[in-house]
């Protein structure tokens, strides 16, 4: 048995070789992700153990802003605290210093420094050289107007010694003399592609901490290494909760930590080009199997004639896939393998500074992969296998015939399926899933493909007899049309992998026109500027606008009004919330139309917020009440409700509003972030955006842009989504190309006689061509009309689920579908080219002889 | 024994001393010992001979369906010979009806679309009333809309006929269309193409083994080792039954002389 189902295999080489290949780019992506995400994070966890490996224990405060997103920055140590734990027993030495987060260098050419995506910009105090940090020009910063910056900021700005620079804290821009440019052990220019500005001590005390006499972290050094652990115990017992004391070892796990979980999208999305490999290749080698299954009904019924069991035939075509699915997995991970260690390569050079640890594949890619390589592959052969065996062996002495079983059963599965699926889509929409939401709706658009899959013979039918009538103007294109709707399982299985990929991408492209669209409408809804100042968020420190800048331009004569805003994210009642402050409230209400539920909105005295009205409801919170707010810096402080409102203040959505003093010395960063402005009637919009473009020459985070240039920036994420999204209906499109070629290659085989008649009778090679073409496009058109119904369809039920979170528009992407079904067109006939020239080669007195 | 006719005879195709050589070296065979055949025009000739005399290949030849190693071929007055893929193509499409044994029809077209497939692969109107007479000779009337695979065998060879007919080509190709058929059936596909020559005028060259069915035509062309051996008019089933025995034994007596030589 063993030896026929090798031969078998060899036969049929090329269509084994592309069903294969589904599983190939499936097993290729799944160890793809795991070698990556493991080379990366050995890559982080050697890096941060080099960031640290001087470091004996750091001692910093917890963030006053704590929260389930991201905690807020360190609070500010005094410097008493110093001496107090250089006083505990085991400390040899302790020094405050400043080394925080938001230190942003400008470059020659006034705009923002470049360098990795990402990479943090750090703005230290100077401590003179040590083990970690020496000077490879001038000397350290003696004067407040000085800096010493590394040699990766000295590089990516070509700043040298002597020349200015421009640095934006949180303070607007300041320009100092660089003085010292600085490196690190090892040669480096800097530690792994951040940005490093030091300033003298007392400055940066002030521009990164806002505050005189204040640090953010204590270094301790140990007196003996040994009690590295029971020092940092003690001092942990000593300093209280609101102190956090880590050894460098702690350190470097933690860091590596975050970094790991922010790089882990990488692996989603390697991942989720996985699993759609991996949907449209089931139905891949589905398709293949059960076409050599009939393809070898004789044979089978021979073999079983002649005392093989149904066991010993299930075993031979399992036997047949489980071969397909060793090579497949093997040549998958070579290429997974490949591709994680240049994403790795890739992303480390990208940061600028990092080293890529060596390639690496973890046990998870091995097993991960083996699984899905090979128990794919045979769970997918399992059906055709059992067909196989129902051939009774009275089949081998019968002219095979394809009959055409009814597709009842089918049918039935496909409906309860598809009403099960729609279920769960809609219970898992419905939000009462608690936590188990994506799961469900995951579950529910799973089973609606398959179930959709199931009903695609029936519905074959008549689509496809009427997507061909487009092709009926001609004979070939007759021909085809009928070819296609010649073997309607086969027709589907093979347009269900098109239906997938094509669902996918309109569902998402659904989702996401839709809520551009509400966004779109939101704001030309709400917001009455004309203008506005705004800028891309990139660290910690939101961007700045200098206040400056914006005091000219309230100057210029056709501006009406302007309502700048800072925000930041504070505490109440232990839960985090957003925080914003206009320094106009009287603007702000009118320019967002900021309707007043209860109370007054037009100003904030000391001492008074204003609240969302969903935030407001939700933390039981009325006019008068008295509330106790956690800022970023300084204590607690308590304010009164005055006015509760809707529409949308705040870029998070909900939240508080305090007055403006209180954001000047509590938020993080005072300065504002963006700035609505109001022109007076009949102003010239593009003359005055041209003004304030000027004005603007030192806040080099921000730009002045139209409101429907700011909805564009605003919607501009979706595209970056939409695009990969795309990228991967590619690869799954791919697949589909190799499911219909395979479909056709059979279909021309099985009809050798039947081609070799029609050219015998005077059917020319391009028109022989053509129907074959014809019958490609069908196939494939047909899966993309399906998918893109069935991608609409879901993606509406979505959006309609999604009302309350303020999605109110569905917009069907016309453009992206129109462009989806050209896309399966073209699909089609890209897929039919090998099949359509082997049909038109064919000898036609080999074909009409054709045994 | 001779092969020549009065020049009055209208010719629809001829072979002009042709050879056709299958392989070379050892695997050498050659299946067509220089051939020269005049087909005339409204009339049903018979190809007969023993398995591997060269029928089928000289019938492909004539037919534009496989090129000639050396000599010429001519359909109406067109010359086969040396044209391209395209021009075979047509001539075929327009000139020349086929029946073969089997596998004739396409199973998604109806009967009726099966008949007017030549036409409309050709982009012609079918002539109406040319169409109806065609069907109703075979007797197909009631038989239009149903697919192959609800016809009997010999309704399908019917329809196959039908299909070479409705075209009016030059002359129609039959490769032993009886083959496959039971006795009745194949006498009433043979009477039909007797008399589509008779009453329309048709060519029809019939490629065939069975005495029985070439006593149908006018005109029965022997076939031996590529060569032509022989020829017999208004044959009888007897008469070919006589030629064929004979023929055996030349043929016998040759492929004894031939190893004799090697
Ligand atoms: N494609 C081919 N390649 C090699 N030899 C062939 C081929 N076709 C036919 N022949 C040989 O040519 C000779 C004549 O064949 P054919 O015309 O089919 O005979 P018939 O139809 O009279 O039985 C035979 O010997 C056959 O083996
Ligand atoms: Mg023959």
């Amino acid at each position: 048995m063993l030896r026929a189902t090798l031969k078998s295999l060899l036969s049929r080489k090329l269509r084994l070789l592309l069903s294969g290949l589904a599983v190939v780019l499936a097993v290729m992506f799944v160890s793809g992700a795991f070698v990556l995400s493991d080379t990366l994070g050995r890559t982080f966890d050697s890096l941060f153990t080099n960031v640290y490996s001087y470091t004996d224990i750091q001692v910093t405060a917890k963030p006053k802003v704590t929260g389930p997103g991201q905690d807020g920055a360190p609070a500010n140590i005094p410097a008493d605290m110093v001496s107090r734990v250089a006083a505990d027993p085991g400390v040899a030495k302790a020094t405050g210093a400043v080394l925080a987060e938001g230190a942003r260098a400008v470059g020659h050419n006034g705009k923002k420094l470049g360098g990795a995506p990402g990479a943090p910009r750090y703005g230290a105090s100077w401590h003179g050289e040590d083990q970690l940090i020496s000077l490879r020009e001038g000397r350290g910063p003696r004067a407040d107007d000085e800096v010493a910056i590394d040699a990766g900021v000295a590089t990516l700005g070509n700043f040298r010694v002597g020349d200015q620079i421009g640095v934006l804290t949180l303070e607007p821009k300041k320009t100092f003399t660089v003085v010292g440019v600085f490196g690190y052990a090892g040669g480096r220019d800097s530690i792994g592609g951040e940005q490093t500005v030091a300033f003298t001590e007392p400055v940066a005390q002030r521009l990164m901490l806002g505050a005189p006499n204040v640090y953010n972290v204590i270094d301790v050094t140990v007196t003996d290494k040994k009690d590295l652990t029971k020092v940092r115990d003690a001092l942990r017992a000593d300093l209280g909760p609101a102190y956090q004391v880590d050894t460098g070892a702690d350190l470097a796990k933690k860091q590596a930590d975050q970094v790991k979980k922010a790089l882990s999208f990488v692996t989603y999305v390697l991942l989720g080009f996985a699993a759609v490999a991996l949907l449209v290749g089931v139905f891949l080698i589905l398709n293949t199997f059960s076409i050599i299954v009939a393809q070898r009904t004789q044979e089978l019924a021979l073999l079983r004639a002649m005392g093989a069991s149904r066991g010993q035939v299930i075993r031979s075509v399992l036997l047949e896939a489980s071969l397909i699915g060793v090579v497949s997995w093997l040549v998958g991970l070579a290429l997974g393998v490949g591709i994680g260690a240049a994403g790795a390569f890739a992303l480390a050079k990208l940061s600028g500074g990092l080293t890529a640890a060596g390639v690496g594949v973890p046990p998870a890619a091995w097993i991960v992969s083996f699984v899905v390589g090979i128990g794919v592959t045979i769970a997918a052969a399992l059906m055709p296998a059992v067909q196989a065996a129902r051939v009774p062996p009275i089949a081998a002495m019968r002219q095979a015939s394809a009959s055409d079983r009814p597709l009842t059963r089918l049918t039935v599965a496909g409906g309860v399926l598809l009403a099960g699926g729609g279920s769960a889509l809609v219970f898992g929409l419905s939000g009462k899933a608690h936590g188990n939401t994506i799961g469900w709706v995951v579950g529910g658009v799973f089973a609606t493909f398959i179930a959709v899959a199931l009903l695609t013979p029936l519905l074959g039918r008549p689509v496809v007899s009427l997507l061909g009538r487009l092709f009926a103007w001609s004979v070939p294109g007759q021909l085809g049309r009928r070819n296609s709707a010649r073997n309607p399982r086969r027709t589907a299985i093979t347009a269900a992998a098109m239906m997938i990929s094509i669902a996918l991408v309109t569902g998402i492209s659904t989702i996401f026109a839709s809520v551009s669209d509400s966004i779109t409408k939101l704001v030309n809804e709400q917001i009455q500027a004309d203008l506005i100042i705004a800028g891309q968020q990139t660290g910690p420190i939101p961007p700045a606008i200098d206040p400056a800048a914006l005091r000219q331009v309230r100057g210029l004569p056709t501006v009406d009004s302007v309502a700048a805003e800072a925000y930041d994210m504070g505490m109440a009642d232990g839960r985090q919330l957003f925080v914003g402050a206009f320094d106009d409230q009287a603007a702000a209400a009118r320019i967002l139309k900021l309707k007043a539920k209860d109370g007054r909105l037009d100003r904030l005295g000391a001492g008074e917020i204003l609240v969302d009205d969903a935030t407001a409801s939700k933390r039981h919170w009325t006019v008068g009440a008295s509330v106790s707010v956690q800022l970023s810096r300084g204590d607690a402080r308590t304010f009164r409700v005055v006015g509760i409102f809707t529409g949308n203040a705040n870029p998070g959505g909900g939240g508080i509003l305090v007055p403006w003093r209180d954001a000047a010395s509590g938020f993080r960063a005072a300065t504002p972030t963006q700035a609505f402005i109001k022109l007076r009637s009949g102003a010239n919009v593009t003359a005055t955006k041209g003004q304030i473009d000027r004005i603007l020459r030192d806040s080099p985070e921000v730009n002045v842009v139209t409101r429907s240039e700011w909805i564009g920036d605003a919607t501009k994420v979706f595209d970056i989504v939409l695009t990969i999204v795309q990228v991967l209906l590619g690869v799954a499109m791919v697949i589909a190309v190799l499911g219909i070629v395979n479909t056709l290659v059979l279909s021309v085989l099985e009809r050798t006689r039947e081609l070799g008649m029609l050219r015998a009778i005077g059917l020319r090679r391009g028109q022989t061509m053509r129907m074959i073409t014809v019958e490609s496009v069908v196939i494939s058109l047909f899966g993309s009309l399906l998918g893109i119904v069935v991608g609409a369809a879901l993606g509406a039920a979505v959006v309609h689920a999604l009302k309350d979170k303020g999605i109110t528009e569905l917009s069907l992407p016309w453009g992206l579908m129109v462009a989806y079904l050209v896309a399966g067109a073209l699909v089609g006939v890209a897929a039919a080219v090998i099949p359509a020239i082997r049909a038109a080669r064919l000898n036609v007195l080999a074909a009409i002889g054709y045994e | 024994m001779t092969t020549a006719l009065p020049t009055a005879v209208d010719v629809a195709a001829r072979a002009v001393d042709v050879w056709k050589v299958y392989g070379s070296g050892e695997a050498q065979v050659v299946a067509l010992h220089g051939v020269s055949v005049e087909l005339e025009r409204g009339r049903f000739t018979a190809i007969m001979g023993p398995s591997g005399s060269g029928k089928s290949t000289l019938m492909h030849c004539l037919a534009g369906l496989d090129t000639v190693t050396r000599g010429e071929v001519f359909v109406g007055d067109t010359r086969v010979s040396g044209l391209g893929d395209r021009a075979l193509t047509d001539l075929r499409r327009d000139k020349v009806g086929f029946i073969f044994q089997q596998f004739n029809l396409l199973p998604t077209l109806t009967a009726e679309e099966n008949i007017l497939l030549p036409l409309s692969i050709a982009g012609r109107k079918p002539d109406r009333q040319w169409f109806d007479t065609v069907v109703d000779t075979v007797g197909l009337r009631d038989r239009l809309r149903h697919r192959p695979t609800q016809l009997s065998g010999g309704q399908q060879q019917r329809v196959a006929c039908a299909r070479a007919l409705v075209a009016r080509p030059e002359v129609i190709f039959a490769d032993e269309p009886t083959g496959n058929l039971d006795s009745r059936s194949g006498a009433e596909v043979l009477s039909f193409l007797r008399s589509s020559v008779r009453e329309y005028g048709q060519t029809i060259v019939m490629v065939t083994h069975d005495a029985g069915a070439a006593s149908y035509a006018d005109r029965v062309i022997f076939l031996a080792d590529g060569r032509i051996v022989d020829e017999l008019r208004e044959p009888t089933s007897e008469a070919v039954l006589e030629r064929l025995k004979r023929l055996d034994v030349t043929s016998a007596e040759a492929a004894a002389a031939g190893s004799g030589a090697v």
